[in-house]
């Protein structure tokens, strides 16, 4: 046991060796929150060792995979030691023919996808920020794009974990086969926790055969009720879209643009977009423009300008046009914020422009109390500290907080993982 | 004889909450209750109580805590783990007048239920929309949407659509000491903000409190299905089609599989006139939009051709459909034409490892002198061999019983799991053991230390070893090493 003296770099140095560790920089900081120490585990023994050893030492801890995500949620009450995945990054094994990828938490996204591309298969996830981004932290994050109205999210392809808790306990849950209910779900609980319980050291997926074909409808819309028309037509039975994503960057004044993604063979999705042609071709509503076609899936990721607000509205799917107008109206007077939405999945990003903490704090505040009229919720992704200082990334997170924190008491009773970085200061 | 003594007192508090005639406490009538559908486990509970309002649910089970009186919830009993097995001096909190239709809302394609309600009414509520329910556990015309809940269950579709887990969106929960909680926000909007309690709970088997309310997704009927029946000489031969078939890109709605044990009871009871020779059945069944059915099933055909199929029939309508689906589904009940007695097994293995798995079971059967009948989920790896006996002969029910283990046993080291779909209850809590270490039920049990620390809800199943939960730790701790001066806080 090192001694009191012991600096937080020389105590991670003791279990990791020399390599396992370095001083943090400034662009190590968390939302604003310096840590002493970037530790890199390699194993899942040292990973177990090097936990055991920050809560016994009341060292905070916060997770880090390819730090894309980082900036989501609130700011760690503390942060000495950021513990990455960087050298825990093996795809342990591809067992095609039953669909099934095993992999550690620090495996680069696009890095599993090549792999699994080679044998024409995918995990079925377009999370955004995907450069750089480890499947591990997609996982802890619960992002997720456009594609999650067919396959879900990160919850729902993961079928096997294998987490560190903080006093070093190594756990496994769930398996390498899609179909089991022994145990309880620990990958559900682990998926979207934001590294507060525990890390998330290897993670096992369900995999999806790749498309071979896909193609994309796209329609002008002129009004956010006339997107919805046009959203419900490209979900009608017997349509089966991927995808179905809305783009509105200028506010009421211009129109936006509606996508409907078709994915699987070649006829089947030739056959699906015709039909979706031919419906929005004959709108019931009015104000959607003449339908075009593209042979791909449409998955263009919306870049945040520095310094704007990004918010993530969670609604009613047929809310869908009071939520866009509910933005704008936030907004208020300033530039309109940047609309992208997962039109039937009831996600909206709302990208707020660039304007002091006050005003952008205001914003979040009048989207949020949309949401919560219609029952959803608003988080803010990613926004400048001080935005996030204004207002609670969060937002109020319902009756279950009690029982959320006695989890995070029970896995976590030091609060020696991602103190204050979730919903409602857990 | 009427409930014990210890009881009596809380007997009349339910009485007052239920009103008298929902309460059971006459020793004849708690003994209907005293299985689910795995009758080999049985206690006759010590109280019965029959709520039919949500608010009574919680009320029972504030009683209960106020008591520390021990209860197991049931919904339909059609369970087939003995997770609804009751407690000699507990409570059987039973749901089955909790039967309500409460909500449904069509443009969010949400249903919104009471936990007594059938797995098949959830889909009968929306059906004239062009709408399903998409699980489909063999048992739903009478299993309980609850009980769906707590065992997170299958069907035969969900190798496309996915397991309860993929569609309950949001639960209302009494926890174990009486508080109402909801889970997974309004059940409408997504991604709630918090930890997905809702994954947690669903399939927890009861042990983490009662689901008053579910909210379900309900998904458009597919506008085309086409089910195809292949022969095949060999069991190898067929589970090669199966890997082809996936190998090919395709994911059917579901393909099963039947040895010719299985086609030999099932045709006894409904003449699907399995072709002569066959030394498996697939019945590959494809849904979606017509023109991608129509191609892929083209596919298939072409695959299970070229894996040697003899005997490939298309359904030319919806009767013959049905033929192709009764003799699958009448396959568990027809084993009482060919044996007495019979033991159904439920293991799942990698897809990949299926033809291993079933000649290590017919190795096992031989070895156990028994015979075993496979019909199961080919295109999961959920197996489900029927281990065939006769309870009069001495030793057999015994044997039965070894052999069903071994086969498990055989699941695991192959890569699979001890249940794929029927759970863990009573009945596999030593098999628990064997799939997990310690650190990795110790680690579970911290859930439910956090839901029901005083361990009301269903306790002593699932877990071989319970944890105590102790003090709820508070927020913050003072560490020994800390306390001593042997390390500080930084």
């Amino acid at each position: 046991m090192p001694a009191t003296t012991t600096s937080p770099i020389a105590a991670v140095r003791d279990v990791l060796g020399a390599g396992g560790a370095r001083d943090a920089t400034p662009a190590d900081a968390v939302l604003g929150v310096q840590p002493a120490v970037v530790a890199e585990p390699a194993s899942m023994a040292e990973a177990s060792a090097l936990l055991a050893m920050c809560s016994a030492r009341g060292l905070t801890v916060v997770p880090r995979g390819g730090g894309t995500k980082l900036a989501w949620g609130a700011p760690p009450e503390r942060a000495h030691v950021i513990v990455s995945t960087a050298r825990m990054d093996a795809v342990l094994d591809h067992a095609a023919g039953d669909l099934v990828a095993v992999v550690q938490a620090g495996c680069p996204f696009d890095r599993l996808q090549e792999r699994l591309a080679g044998a024409r298969q995918m995990l079925a996830l377009d999370p955004p920020s995907r450069e750089g981004a480890t499947v591990g932290g997609v996982t802890a994050a619960a992002a997720s794009g456009p594609r999650r109205l067919r396959y879900g999210t990160p919850r729902d392809l993961l079928i096997g974990i294998t987490v560190v808790l903080s006093d070093g306990t190594v756990a496994r849950a769930g398996g390498r086969v899609v179909k089991n209910v022994a145990g309880y779900d620990l990958g559900k609980l682990f998926a979207g926790s934001f590294g507060t319980l525990g890390l998330i050291a290897e993670l096992t997926f369900r995999l999806h055969p790749s498309p071979e074909a896909s193609h994309t409808v796209e329609v002008e819309v002129a009004t956010p009720e006339a997107a919805y028309a046009a959203v419900r037509l490209a979900v009608s039975r017997p349509l089966d879209p991927a995808t179905v994503e809305l783009r509105w960057g200028g506010g009421p004044s211009v129109s936006g643009t509606l996508r409907a993604g078709f994915e699987g063979t070649e006829p089947g999705v030739r056959a699906q977009t015709d039909r979706v042609m031919s419906l929005l071709g004959h709108p019931t509503g009015q104000g959607i423009g003449p339908p075009d076609v593209r042979p791909d899936l449409e998955d263009e990721p919306v870049t945040l300008p520095a310094g704007a607000t990004r918010v993530k509205v969670a609604h009613p799917p047929a809310a869908l046009a009071s939520a866009v107008r509910a933005a704008w109206d936030a907004a208020g007077e300033g530039r309109p914020p940047a609309l992208s939405c997962h039109a039937a999945s009831g996600v909206m990003f709302v990208d707020l422009a660039p304007s002091t903490a006050d005003r952008a704090g205001a914003a979040v505040r009048a989207v949020r109390s949309f949401a919560e009229r219609v029952g959803g919720s608003a988080v803010v992704l990613d926004a400048p500290v001080e935005v996030k200082a204004a207002v609670d990334p969060w937002g109020p997170p319902g009756d279950a907080i009690g029982l959320m924190r006695r989890v995070k008491e029970r896995f976590d009773p030091t609060r020696t993982m991602s103190p204050g970085r979730f919903v409602g200061g857990i | 004889m009427s409930t014990s003594a210890s009881l009596s007192g809380l007997a009349r508090r339910l009485a007052d909450i239920v009103g008298p005639e929902h309460v059971i406490t006459e020793r004849t009538e708690r003994r209907t209750y005293e299985s689910d559908a795995l009758a080999n486990h049985a206690v006759i509970p010590g109280l019965v109580v029959l709520p039919a309002t949500a608010e009574q649910v919680q009320a029972v089970v504030r009683a209960c805590h106020g008591t520390r009186t021990p209860f197991v919830v049931r919904g339909a009993g059609t369970g087939l783990s003995a997770g609804a097995l009751p407690i000699e001096d507990g409570v059987l909190i039973t749901l089955t007048r909790m039967r309500s239709v409460v909500d449904v809302d069509l443009p969010n394609r949400r249903v919104v239920v009471e936990p007594g309600v059938t797995n098949l009414e959830v889909t009968g509520a929306v059906s004239a929309e062009g709408l399903m329910y998409a699980p489909d556990p063999s048992s739903q015309v009478v299993c309980a949407i609850g009980g769906n809940v707590a065992e997170n269950s299958g069907g035969a579709h969900c190798l496309k659509y996915g397991f309860t887990t993929h569609h309950v969106t949001a639960l209302e929960v009494v926890l174990p000491d009486g508080a109402t909680v909801h889970l997974g926000g309004d059940g409408i909007s997504p991604d709630p903000p918090g930890y997905d309690l809702l994954g947690a709970f669903v399939g927890s088997e009861g042990t983490l409190g009662v689901a008053t309310r579910v909210t379900v997704k309900v998904v458009p009927k597919p506008e085309a299905v086409t089910t195809l029946q292949a022969a095949f000489a060999t069991i190898d031969a067929s589970g090669e089609a199966v890997s082809r078939i996936i190998g090919a890109g395709v994911v059917p709605a579901a393909v099963e599989m039947m040895d010719p044990l299985a086609m030999e009871a099932a045709e006894a009871a409904v003449h699907v006139e399995y072709p002569p020779g066959a030394g498996a059945v697939l019945l590959v069944e494809l849904d979606g939009a017509r023109e991608e059915v129509e191609h892929l099933s083209e596919r298939v055909e072409a695959v299970c051709r070229d894996r040697g199929a003899f005997d490939i029939r298309l359904a030319r309508d919806e009767a013959e459909r049905a033929l192709f689906w009764k003799g699958r589904k009448s396959a568990f009940a027809a084993m009482g034409r060919i044996a007495r007695d019979y033991y159904v097994q439920d293991g799942v293995v990698p897809r990949t490892a299926l033809p291993e798995a079933l000649q290590r079971i017919a190795e096992l059967a031989a070895e156990h002198r028994l015979r075993v009948a496979n019909v199961f989920h080919a295109g999961d790896g959920n197996l489900h061999p029927l281990v065939l006996f006769d309870a009069s002969v001495p030793g057999e029910p015994e044997r039965a019983t070894d052999l069903a283990r071994d086969i498990l046993a055989a699941c695991l080291a192959l890569g699979g799991s001890i249940t794929g779909e029927h759970g863990v209850g009573k009945d596999k809590m030593k098999d628990m053991a064997k799939m997990f270490g310690p650190d990795d039920l110790a680690t579970m049990q911290l859930v439910k230390c956090a839901f029901d620390p005083g361990r009301l809800a269903n306790p002593d199943k699932v877990f071989p070893t319970p944890r105590l939960c102790g003090e709820a730790p508070g927020p913050y701790r003072q560490h020994p090493l800390e306390r001593a001066g042997v390390a500080e806080r930084m």
